[in-house]
């Protein structure tokens, strides 16, 4: 598969999910296990994104400057600090350490 | 209604449309990290772009960039179902939306699109119909509009940048997921998950092709999610709200 092909037919189901909702009766959305596995889904999605996004690397798994940088992130989204402010500490703390050491 | 009634606009329609300004600017901004990120994972600046016109939904465009940045076109399959069930969430909120949306056929294709985290949370938020409507549009077409913008200028930057680890795009990425994550885990169940799918996607990594730990990782939430393990009669309803990045 080429990029294209990739984004098409990722974007197509997406969009499609969302018109799905659209289509079946709205008793659905009281279901509590769906909602729940929607919701479960999303957060392992993502838990086993940051970790992959953290330690991956050509030979696997990889402990470098990004454990820091998302360290720092942990603390200042803990902090309450804006999402994009903290997108740009980390990329500093993970840079700055690269420079430097 | 007469047309002087209808000139003035309700207290809550007017409220709504404050929510929607404030969720929706401060969601739009890290566009800029999208397009960025989206850049330095190998995509040029047109195929970024039609993601976030097209796909538009930031969980999933994360995902789908996440896994080519480290399984590359290879890894297509398992970017695709990544995007695909981080967007199952979106049907659950359609649900919800739709009736609010209304008869006819382009405005319920429009508010699919446009069926996000953000305009959700803000239109089930409102006490009346037209404010709940007033949030919903809003707060999509501010979206829609600033996240795309912001998606446009965060690849440019990303184009002339280069190297992507020296200014540590990598470790931002792996923050964007953490900032998408973050206000998920209020309860036990949530957390539970969490750690499980992460140390299941951290020993699956050495040995499998990338992408598909991060898939293996979502039988913690689907166990969890059947057996309702750790969870709380009031969890279903809580944990079914979509909590937006702009209340932060």
């Amino acid at each position: 598969m080429n990029v294209w092909t990739i984004i098409l037919l990722a974007s197509i189901a997406v969009l499609a999910l969302k018109l799905l909702g659209f289509l079946v009766p709205a008793a659905w959305a009281e279901k509590p296990t769906a909602a729940r596995l929607a919701s479960l889904l999303t957060v392992s999605l993502l838990a086993a994104l940051i970790v992959v996004q953290s330690f991956g690397s050509a030979r696997g798994f990889e402990v470098d400057a990004r454990l820091p940088a998302v360290l720092v992130a942990a603390i200042l989204f803990a902090l309450r600090v804006p999402f994009i402010i903290v997108i740009v500490a980390a990329a500093l703390v993970a840079a700055g350490i690269r420079a430097f050491l | 209604m007469t047309g002087a009634q209808r000139a003035v606009r309700p207290a809550e329609v007017s409220a709504a449309i404050r929510s929607s300004f404030a969720v929706g600017l401060a969601v739009a901004a890290y566009g800029i990290s999208f397009g960025a990120l989206a850049v330095a994972a190998g995509l040029d600046v047109w195929q970024t772009c039609v993601l976030s016109l097209l796909m538009f939904s930031g969980g999933s465009q994360f995902a789908l960039v996440g896994v080519l940045a480290t399984g590359g076109t290879a890894a297509g399959g398992a970017a695709i179902a990544s995007a695909v069930l981080l967007g199952a969430r979106n049907s659950l909120y359609a649900l919800r939306v739709a009736p609010m949306i209304g008869p006819g056929v382009a405005k319920r294709l429009l508010a699919g699109h446009w069926t996000i985290d953000e305009s959700t949370a803000v239109s089930t938020g409102q006490p009346t119909l037209a404010s709940q409507r007033a949030g919903f549009w809003w707060t999509g077409a501010i979206i829609y509009v600033g996240w795309n913008l912001t998606t446009l200028i965060g690849a440019l930057i990303g184009d002339q940048l280069g190297d992507v680890s020296q200014y540590g795009l990598d470790a931002a990425a792996a923050a964007a997921f953490l900032g998408l994550l973050w206000p998920r885990l209020k309860q036990a169940q949530p957390i539970v998950v969490a750690i499980g799918a992460a140390v299941v996607a951290a020993m699956l990594m050495p040995v499998l092709p990338a992408g598909i730990p991060v898939l293996a990782a979502t039988v913690v939430a689907i166990v969890v999610g059947l057996t309702n393990w750790w969870g709380t009669r009031e969890s279903d309803i809580v944990e079914a709200e979509p909590d937006p990045m702009g209340e932060r």
